[in-house]
């Protein structure tokens, strides 16, 4: 009997700061949440943008969650250079047939992949875009070929909702 | 703590002391006794409790005029400038009061290497400094946030997303801090908040550390345990509290300095640009006093590495009462760590200067030699060193070098040369 009593008390206590710790967690949880994109930025989830007016060459940016996407129509000429490159000399290989899905038109995040500034266009080595806060370079279908940045730039959910509209997200 | 009780003279003294013993604090604060060969870069403790005070009371001020929003926010802390009465000064005084609080703390943290501080029995004391400087990083580059400038915006985008460096989880983590997919106004509030926050945690912090000082008392120059109270030690007032004050005052003319002729030699002309999340500024550079990690995080060409060298290039100052294995704290009584000590500081002034420049050719090189020294003076120099260096004799008491008489009077002599 003796010994027995101390092992009940221990139990107890277990249970108390097991039952404790779940109470605090459940608490916390809603704390830490309420952080998360809200259901108003949610629901900003998609944008259309009217491409009529884009000349080939030309690339333009518009903001979708808060972020800058770049919608380019691209040349033959960079649509062939693209294509041309091989798969081991990426660092992040993908063909240029995954990222845009008519060659003509390349829609992608305006982001860098390294620490999120906005890379600049028909810079750096490979005559894609260049981002100046820690010099990556990107070639003509947003591929990362050179610096610090680990990813090509992201292709966004996106389609064709006519010839001169895309919508975004 | 006092060794000798206290009791209040008067009555009714004595009766709010036996229910609330204030003044027994009082007291005990009054008559701490002090090492009297403390020099001046003890004043640092004082002054950089008064730029914790300038920077809650600035703020708390500034928090009456200031609009946490992203399509206000720029233009209220415009309003500040140009409207508000006595706006512009509060506002430069607490900008550069930021820079002044760093220039402070990084000159108390020399201090407390150059005198081996850290080390038994002031480990705890060392550590929770660390943590008060790490709060005052994130409440600075916060702070820094809040004006919402072209830096602000790029600042913030740029360092949560170091974030996003971790496996797995990164993303998710970047999108939770951000309250959205960029950096935007749930962003902006939330660090508004822990901007506010912050300081009294820090403040809470400061009174721990000095708790933890007042249990084994101050270290001093020459590095030895010291009798209290005894013929080596003053009472704290009004010996150190004129000191301090004096020290203070010379403290406050440079402050004056920047606040009154400089005031925005030390930002960025980016700032005055409102946030466009369009276009990134074609440098970003953060504000100076983070320079040296900054320079480290870009000297290594792998992203989570980067981040993790960082990070730990912070964490490392915590362990360094057991990195250093040296018995002996005071750089005065070690030829060989007093010029490692040099050395490094060196080494983070360059790693300061090469954060502020562009990373590639020479400066990338210098980055990562200075980088590489960073680490190796800690984890392997000063660890080394503790075994392999001849120290000198150090003195029984810090009267005894002066007053003559004891075979340590040499040291006392030749401490000028080392000195120099």
């Amino acid at each position: 009997m003796t010994d027995k009593k101390p092992e009940r008390r221990e139990f107890l206590f277990t249970a108390s700061y097991v039952a404790g710790a779940v109470g605090v967690a459940a608490a916390v949880w809603p704390l830490v949440d309420q952080m998360n994109p809200d259901a108003s930025v949610k629901a900003l989830a998609s944008t259309e943008v009217d491409i009529s007016s884009v000349k080939p060459g030309n690339t333009i940016t518009v903001l979708w969650r808060g972020k800058p996407v770049f919608i380019r129509r691209r040349t033959q000429e960079e649509i062939s250079e693209a294509k041309s490159v091989k798969m081991e000399d990426l660092k992040h290989p993908e063909k240029d047939e995954d990222r845009a899905k008519d060659p003509e038109w390349l829609v992608m995040l305006g982001v860098c992949t390294h620490l999120g500034c906005v890379p600049l266009n028909d810079k750096g080595d490979y005559k894609g875009w260049f981002c100046p806060c820690h010099g990556s370079h990107y070639d003509t279908s947003g591929r990362i070929r050179k610096g610090p940045a680990p990813l090509n730039m992201e292709i966004p959910k996106y389609e064709f909702v006519d010839a001169s509209t895309i919508k975004i997200g | 703590m006092s060794d000798h009780e206290y009791t209040p003279k008067s009555k009714v003294g004595k009766w709010f002391n036996d229910r609330l013993p204030i003044l027994t604090l009082a007291n005990h604060l009054t008559d701490y006794p002090t090492p009297k060969n403390l020099n001046y870069w003890w004043t640092f403790g004082g002054i950089l409790t008064f730029c914790l005070i300038t920077q809650i009371i600035t703020g708390l001020t500034l928090a009456m005029h200031y609009i946490a929003h992203a399509d206000m926010a720029f233009e209220s802390v415009e309003k500040i400038m140009r409207d508000v009465n006595y706006g512009w000064l509060i506002r430069y005084i607490h900008a550069n009061g930021a820079s002044m609080f760093f220039l402070a703390v990084y000159i108390h943290i020399f201090r407390s290497l150059f005198y081996g501080s850290y080390k038994s029995p002031r480990e705890i004391i060392w550590i929770i400094g660390i943590i008060i400087y790490l709060l005052m990083m994130a409440s600075a580059f916060m702070g820094y946030v809040l004006p919402w400038g072209q830096m602000s915006f790029w600042g913030a985008t740029v360092i949560t997303n170091l974030f996003s460096a971790i496996p797995l989880v990164g993303e998710g983590i970047v999108t939770w801090l951000w309250g959205g997919y960029s950096v935007d106004n749930p962003t902006l509030t939330r660090f508004f908040t822990l901007h506010y926050l912050i300081p009294f945690l820090i403040l809470g912090l400061v009174v721990l550390h000095i708790w933890a000082l007042h249990v084994p008392g101050n270290n001093n120059p020459v590095g030895i345990d010291i009798k209290k109270p005894s013929k080596d030690t003053v009472p704290f007032h009004p010996y150190i509290v004129i000191k301090d004050a004096f020290a203070l005052l010379m403290f406050m003319i440079v402050f004056a300095f920047f606040v009154f002729y400089a005031p925005n030699i030390l930002g960025h002309a980016d700032n005055y640009i409102e946030a466009n999340p369009m276009v990134t500024p074609a440098h970003i550079v953060p504000e100076w006093y983070l320079l040296p990690f900054y320079a480290i995080l870009r000297s290594i060409p792998d992203k989570l590495l980067g981040v993790l060298a960082m990070l730990f290039a912070i964490i490392i100052l915590a362990l360094l009462p057991w990195l250093d294995t040296s018995k002996i704290r005071s750089a005065v009584f070690r030829p060989l760590y007093k010029q490692f000590y040099w050395i490094l500081l060196a080494d983070v002034l360059i790693l300061g200067y090469v954060g502020a420049m562009p990373a590639e050719g020479l400066y990338l090189l210098i980055a990562r030699i200075a980088t590489f020294y960073y680490f190796l003076h800690f984890l392997v120099i000063l660890p080394v060193l503790g075994f392999k260096e001849k120290t000198l004799p150090i003195p029984l008491s810090i009267t005894d070098p002066v007053l003559g008489g004891s075979p340590n009077l040499a040291i006392a002599k030749n401490r000028d040369s080392f000195d120099n």
